[in-house]
């Protein structure tokens, strides 16, 4: 398809316009006005909700009755829309580095010519990293059952022996540790991808390619145990009692296919603003492929560790699913369903046919499915833990979306400014230019 | 255009022409069998005898010729089925998903790797149907309409799903491998010395005559059955792994087990392909074809899927802990310290730590080495197989129902029995058919030749020269 005249320059500067950055600040702007509302009518009317709460509660969806007066505070809801934001953009930011890692590992040719995107995704790390750690300083004990003295103490009349059980994993100093050694080894492992690449551009060769193949494995090696146990510490912790053990691969399954939309949506967008003319069908149709693909993936875990759990029905575990389905009212009922439409059904469907893959309207909107869905996901698995039946869809939830969405995006834009679009010297960047799959 | 980057490595070595992947390949099919090759025939045939007499006793005496007892009902059979299917994923791995991802280096091993696949998957239906006991009332397995009052399968139970999934599983590789097979089937038949050998492989060949539009077609099914395996591959495994964890017997109960089963198929499966492989390239002289590239790529491959399967055993070792159920952690504690502990440290040694040696480059290109540790992660995976089924079970909720489980010698002849059979077809598929594939290995041989002749198509050598055996002008 493509003939060697065809292909155009592979020079490209990506431009952050002034416009772009304008807009990205009335967005963050818009979405700040937004909190600032939800929560003021929150704080209002939290009483009156904080009453309902109380009887909505199914069986065992607040573990200790006094809990459950406590949640009614209107700031649970705050720090949990902060939770579940950052762990999702965390993941997103990650699974950038995940990206190029596994294609540094398997030789992968294909892929070099839109490499700077999932590159340039890990660097919102420290900003999620930070908002992280103020939102568990702050408001961990809102979010995470266990951070509360009393659980351990056998003396006290709230003394929980299963969760005391857990203490030498679960307690605050090591949870810390925990948070620091995972945003550290990912950030850094990345600075030195990142370097690297930049080198490349300039002195060309082969000696950074094969030490990017080196550190890249390496982070394969640290992601595979710190990916599951992010997912133990940020999500699953906060249903304390809970566990499964497909949840840390569950995670990732979750985190990965939403990575892979936002690379995806990202490539599109620049091609539609004239960017990456390097970038063909075939390109398209292989990003395509992995979003149908890795989304399918998510559902079959998603299916068996739900199938496991409602097959065996062990109170312990199916807790889980009878929370979220029929409890506090119904509330998270929607979310549930809403979780496995945007990120299986339509996806799948829309995504089946080859000329779909390469279809930018399509792509968009399947990719806007997945990371919609995706944030539904995290939102079905963080909010009846913490917030409860005081959970809902509102002005807060909105707001925090969008001002995480366009410091995202700033992020991500400033750093495609700082090398060129298209990295010229990546020996994998030949092949990539010819890929045709025709 | 299809560029290749110079940073890859060659994957065929020797400046082989069309003609010389014709001839290296279709030689050992059309010659005499080799001494070394009657040798290990007769062999497997003499085991797959004393087996079948085993299976045979196994049936007409009933199941109480095996060790098992009412506390531990599942032990050699269900772990030797477990082990062949999870081996019989390489194959479709090799053959779909690697095609799925554009591997070249799949194309010198994918014919003998889904081969494997399906003679593995014979094995381990060959222990479903021991274990029914009564073999000739297994189509009671299938939802068939019946006179029999009452009987009706079960859908409820995995066991179930297991029959569905494997005969699927089953006939779409036994599709693949044969659609595979069909251009060479088609070089043989036209390079045939006798009538008979014409006629076989002309009749096997089903009239393919290389046009373009055949050869679309080809790549059109291989493309769609890649597509239909693909979750094939990953449902099998999947569904197998259901067979325990929808129970509530704890180690059995954990929903870490269908993407960690996959994984540790893959991973027994790979190291199956090498033992083979190794074997074959040697004997049939394929350094060429199978290089330490492609070794050095599977070493990476049993890596990867090896330590998927030790985060796993992590996982599930932390989470019996942290679930602070009681059962969940004494099984896990008892599978390391109990009276089993020797067979949780084989495995344990076997599919975790010995993987991890191939992260020298030296030994996962040292050909000794691969075969060792191949060896060595199938012993591992028997043997997490048995872990996880006899520790789980012996230890009963009720501590007067504890038992240990010894194997008799019919256990352990029924499983001899699946080695005679698996061999004996290997040998039978090594001999008469074409161990790699041509026509595949020719269409990357332009791009990842190491050098390529002055002339890539290649004359026919020596005799075939002087007396051709095909001549286009007469037809």
């Amino acid at each position: 398809m493509a003939s060697v005249h065809a292909i155009p320059s592979v020079e490209e500067e990506f431009i952050f316009t002034s416009g772009a950055k304008t807009k990205l600040l009335i967005g963050g702007g818009i979405g700040l006005a937004m909190v600032l509302i939800g929560a003021f009518l929150l704080a209002n009317g939290s009483g009156h909700e904080a009453a309902e709460a109380a009887h909505g509660a199914a069986a065992g969806a607040a573990e200790h009755g006094e809990e459950a007066a406590h949640a009614g505070n209107w700031m649970t809801r705050i720090w949990a829309n902060i939770w579940v934001n950052a762990v999702y953009f965390t993941g997103i930011s990650v699974i950038g580095m995940f990206f190029i890692s596994y294609n540094y590992l398997a030789e992968a040719g294909w892929s070099a010519v839109f490499k700077r995107i999932p590159e340039a995704m890990p660097a919102f790390l420290p900003v999620t990293f930070v908002i992280m750690l103020v939102t568990f300083f702050l408001g961990g004990h809102d979010l995470f059952h266990w951070t509360h003295e009393e659980l351990f103490d056998p003396g006290n009349k709230l003394y929980d022996p299963i969760i005391a059980g857990k203490q030498s994993f679960l307690n605050t100093p090591f949870f810390l540790i925990r948070m620091v050694i995972y945003f550290a080894s990912w950030y850094l492992l990345w600075r030195i991808l990142r370097n690297l690449s930049l080198e490349e551009d300039r002195i060309g060769g082969t000696t950074n390619y094969y030490k990017s193949i080196r550190y890249g494995t390496a982070f394969l090696v640290v992601f595979a145990i710190t990916s599951s146990t992010s997912a133990w510490d940020f999500v699953m912790s906060i249903d304390t009692h809970w566990f499964s053990t497909m949840f840390g691969w569950y995670t990732l399954a979750s985190w990965h296919v939403s990575g892979l939309a936002v690379i995806t949506l990202t490539v599109v967008t620049l091609r539609e603003m004239g960017y990456l003319r390097a970038v063909n069908n075939s390109h398209l149709r292989d990003l395509g492929k992995f979003v149908f693909a890795f989304s399918i993936f998510w559902t079959y875990v998603w299916f068996a560790q739900f199938l496991l759990i409602y097959y065996a029905n062990l109170p312990e575990e199916a807790i889980y699913y009878r929370s979220r389905f029929s409890g506090y009212g119904g509330i998270y009922q929607a979310p549930f369903f809403i979780n496995l439409f945007l990120n299986f059904f339509f996806p799948f469907l829309v995504l089946m046919t080859r000329d779909s893959k390469m279809t930018h309207s399509i792509l968009k909107v399947a990719c806007w499915s997945v990371l919609i869905g995706h944030y539904f996901d995290f939102y079905t698995n963080i909010m009846p833990g913490s917030v409860g039946a005081n959970g809902g869809f509102g002005p807060v939830e909105f707001g925090f979306i969008l001002i995480f969405v366009c410091a995202f995006i700033w992020s991500v834009s400033s750093q495609l400014t700082k090398a060129n679009l298209i990295p010229r010297n990546h020996p994998m960047l030949e092949e990539s230019l010819h890929h045709d799959i025709a | 255009m299809h560029v290749t980057s110079p940073v890859r490595p060659p994957l065929v070595t020797g400046a082989k022409t069309y003609a010389d992947v014709t001839e290296d390949i279709c030689r050992h099919v059309e010659a005499k069998p080799t001494k070394e090759w009657w040798v290990a025939f007769i062999i497997s045939v003499v085991v797959l005898i004393y087996g079948t007499a085993c299976v045979f006793w196994t049936w007409w005496e009933g199941l109480g010729v095996w060790g098992l007892n009412k506390t531990v009902g599942w032990a050699w059979d269900i772990t030797n089925f477990v082990w062949w299917v999870g081996i019989g994923h390489a194959g479709t791995l090799i053959s779909a998903i690697l095609l799925l991802f554009r591997q070249k280096w799949r194309t010198s091993i994918n014919r003998a790797a889904e081969a494997m696949t399906i003679f593995a998957v014979l094995c381990a239906a060959s222990f479903i149907l021991m274990h029914m006991g009564r073999p000739w009332m297994a189509y009671w397995a299938l939802p068939l309409p019946n006179a029999f009052g009452s009987l009706w399968v079960n859908f409820n139970s995995p066991l179930v799903w297991d029959v569905f999934a494997i005969s699927t599983y089953f006939s779409v590789s036994l599709v693949f491998w044969y659609i595979g097979l069909i251009p060479d089937l088609a070089t043989i038949r036209d390079r045939a010395r006798n009538k008979v050998s014409r006629f076989i492989y002309g009749s096997l060949a089903m009239g393919w005559n290389g046009s373009a539009k055949t050869w679309a077609r080809y790549e059109y099914i291989s493309l769609i059955l890649a597509g239909l395996a693909t979750p094939l591959v990953l449902s099998v495994h999947t569904i197998v792994s259901m067979d325990f964890a929808t129970s509530v017997i704890p180690g059995w109960h954990t929903t870490i087990f269908p993407p960690y089963f996959v994984a540790g198929a893959i991973f027994s499966g790979f190291a199956m392909v090498q033992n083979l492989m190794l074997i074959t390239r040697v004997v049939y002289k394929l350094e060429d074809y199978i290089t330490l590239e492609h070794i050095e790529s599977m070493n990476k491959v049993i890596t990867l899927t090896g330590s998927i399967v030790g985060v796993a055993y992590l996982t599930e070792f932390f989470i019996a802990w942290y679930s602070g159920v009681e059962y969940e952690s004494y099984a896990f504690i008892n599978r390391a310290t109990g009276p089993y502990w020797w067979a949780y440290a084989t495995m344990m040694t076997c599919n975790v730590v010995s993987p991890q040696l191939f992260w020298s480059r030296a030994i996962r290109r040292s050909v000794t080495w691969t075969f060792f540790i191949s060896v060595i992660v199938n012993i591992g995976m028997w043997f997490e197989r048995f872990v996880i089924i006899v520790t789980s079970l012996h230890r009963d909720y009720l501590p007067s129902s504890w038992a240990m489980f010894s194997p008799t010698m019919f256990d352990i002849g029924d499983y001899i029995f699946s080695f005679g059979f698996f061999f004996t077809l290997f040998l039978l598929f090594s001999k008469f058919l074409p161990v790699v594939n041509m026509a595949e290995v020719k269409a990357v041989l332009r791009s990842s030749s190491e050098t390529l002749p002055k002339k890539v198509a290649g004359v026919a050598k020596g005799e075939r020269m002087t007396s051709p055996t095909y001549n286009k002008d007469v037809q």
